[in-house]
């Protein structure tokens, strides 16, 4: 009799300590890889004054924030690349789809440090790309086959990198990767690599530049100067290599969703931004 | 276990079947152009099949005549103690996940192989082909050794009685005596190169073009379907496709399987 007392009581006292907890609403937001640690970073600083929301941020590619979207999976999905035109179709059949600029990234051109080109213009760059230059000595460069490096398909910078660099900003349509471009399966890999190979060039988000490679300056034409990628080449609009940062929302934007989105885009959460070498919208 | 493969082909084949149907024509086979980001998104897998042959050819050269070297060594050769602790070894080594392998092959064998035989770049189909090979000898070793031991004892005697040599006696009768056992191993060790992922989605070198070398960096079926399989939109096209691609892959490696169970059952029957 005791013993199914005691039970009784403590399961009670259980489900009153339960209960008692405030009502934590979840959002989730997943996406960009190249976003994920400016994600958490925004997550951290926003829930440290808003203890009753719960920010859960994961990564895995801009296309597989979208795919979950679409699916309404996540509250949020973080790109760094735009929408494409039938992502932006099914998405809206869901509702009303929002698309929030966040940020801006720069994107930087790396090489090996012992590599003596220090500046390529983007047309340079998509010749690189498309493979119709092949050996750096065509830029004044070593006697060298150019090892082309990337990321894998699933990623936004990928996307990006593609439309901006190798079709010339839609200029050239049909241009693809020259078929040779070794595809890493992450940026730590494409540093890896850089900085072991003398003869690599790869690109990289502004957010994840180390000092221990070597950027290259870009000339938007030939006579413009070359610019190194930094968060005020990017803010003063210099440096051509730049793309925005989106938070992919479909919905009504209301409640946490909306306490959340105003925070990333009020001073302090752009702050944040800064703080983790991306550039902010102002 | 053959329901479960079964089940396994049956979701593989209802997952690909609408690429299959729309989309398939011999161009899928010949073609290397892989681009599901592009409109319309193009979809062959030439280079992958290639690819998936040259690395697994390469594993599979480098690792039999070690892996039947030490076979031989733990049956035949070794005193008892040493043949415990090595096989002991062996075992520890099948073990180690394979991202540990990638890793050791990145920061070790790239590195060297690029060197060594001065190519661009040292992620090559040739560097994970000599690390998967070290991950399958664990699986040759032990099922050689199995077949080396399954040679009745009297067939080493009667080989002694006719005055044959210790070495005579191992390489002219106790080997090819269980060489049904070791083409099973073989067989089995391709099956296992064949699947491998991890490593050679970090050591392969990642181009999508079909390799005209072993020391070209390549993209191997399995490399492919991993890079890609989580963030294709459910239900795209670019889904579908890769689930034929691994309709592929299962395909062949049923097929190694098939004609490993058939080489067993044949020795067997002798």
């Amino acid at each position: 009799m005791k013993k199914i007392v005691m039970l009784v009581l403590v399961t009670a006292l259980a489900l009153v300590a339960i209960g008692c907890q405030p009502q934590k609403t979840t959002l989730d937001v997943t996406g960009s890889d190249t976003m994920v640690n400016l994600g958490a970073a925004l997550a951290e600083e926003f829930m440290k004054t808003n203890r009753n929301i719960e920010v859960a941020v994961s990564g895995g590619g801009s296309g597989a924030g979208v795919a979950a979207l679409i699916e309404g999976r996540t509250n949020i999905a973080q790109s760094s690349r735009d929408l494409r035109p039938e992502e932006r179709t099914r998405a809206a059949a869901r509702g009303t789809l929002h698309e929030i600029i966040v940020g801006w990234d720069g994107l930087a051109v790396a090489v090996h440090p012992s590599n003596p080109v220090n500046e390529l213009t983007l047309a340079q760059l998509g010749q690189i790309y498309r493979g119709e230059v092949r050996n750096w000595k065509e830029l004044g460069g070593n006697d060298a086959p150019i090892v082309i490096l990337s990321r894998d398909t699933t990623s936004g910078t990928f996307v990006f990198f593609r439309e901006f660099v190798v079709q010339e900003r839609g200029q050239k349509r049909d241009a693809e990767y020259h078929p040779d471009t070794m595809m890493m399966p992450s940026t730590e890999a494409l540093y890896q690599e850089i900085a072991r190979n003398p003869n690599a060039i790869g690109y990289v988000g502004l957010g994840f530049l180390r000092p221990t490679i070597k950027t290259v300056g870009i000339k938007a034409d030939d006579a413009s100067a070359a610019v190194l990628p930094s968060v005020e080449s990017v803010l003063a609009k210099t440096y051509p290599l730049a793309r925005p940062l989106y938070f992919f929302v479909v919905g009504e934007l209301t409640g946490a969703l909306k306490t959340y989105v105003d925070f990333v885009l009020s001073d302090k959460g752009q702050q944040v931004v800064r703080s983790l070498e991306f550039v902010p919208i102002r | 276990m053959l329901l479960i493969t079964a089940l396994i082909f049956a979701f593989l084949v209802q997952q690909s079947w609408p690429f299959i149907v729309e989309h398939v024509s011999l161009e899928f086979f010949t073609g290397d152009r892989w681009l599901p980001v592009s409109l319309p998104p193009v979809f062959q897998i030439r280079g992958f099949l290639v690819s998936s042959a040259m690395i697994t050819a390469l594993a599979i050269v480098v690792g039999v005549p070690f892996g039947v070297l030490a076979a031989v060594s733990l049956a035949e050769l070794l005193p008892h103690g040493i043949s415990v602790v090595f096989r002991s070894i062996f075992e520890v080594t099948a073990g180690i996940p394979s991202v540990v392998f990638g890793f050791l092959g990145l920061k070790l064998v790239a590195p060297a192989v690029a060197d060594f035989f001065n190519l661009p770049t040292g992620l090559t189909g040739f560097s994970a082909g000599i690390v998967l090979s070290v991950m399958i000898l664990p699986t040759l070793i032990s099922l050689s050794e199995e077949a080396l031991r399954n040679v009745p004892r009297e067939y080493a005697e009667a080989s002694y009685a006719l005055g044959a040599s210790r070495w005579q006696t191992i390489w002219r009768v106790v080997v090819p005596t269980a060489r049904g056992g070791i083409a099973a191993a073989v067989l089995l060790g391709i099956g296992r190169a064949i699947g491998e992922t991890m490593t050679v989605l970090m050591i392969a070198g990642g181009r999508l073009a079909t390799p005209g070398s072993i020391f070209d960096p390549m993209r191997p079926i399995t490399a492919l379907i991993a890079s890609e399989v989580n963030n294709a939109a459910r239900f795209s096209v670019q889904y579908h496709a890769l689930f034929t691609a691994g309709l592929m892959l299962f395909l062949i490696t049923l097929a190694v399987n098939a004609v490993a169970a058939s080489v067993i059952v044949g020795k067997k029957g002798r």
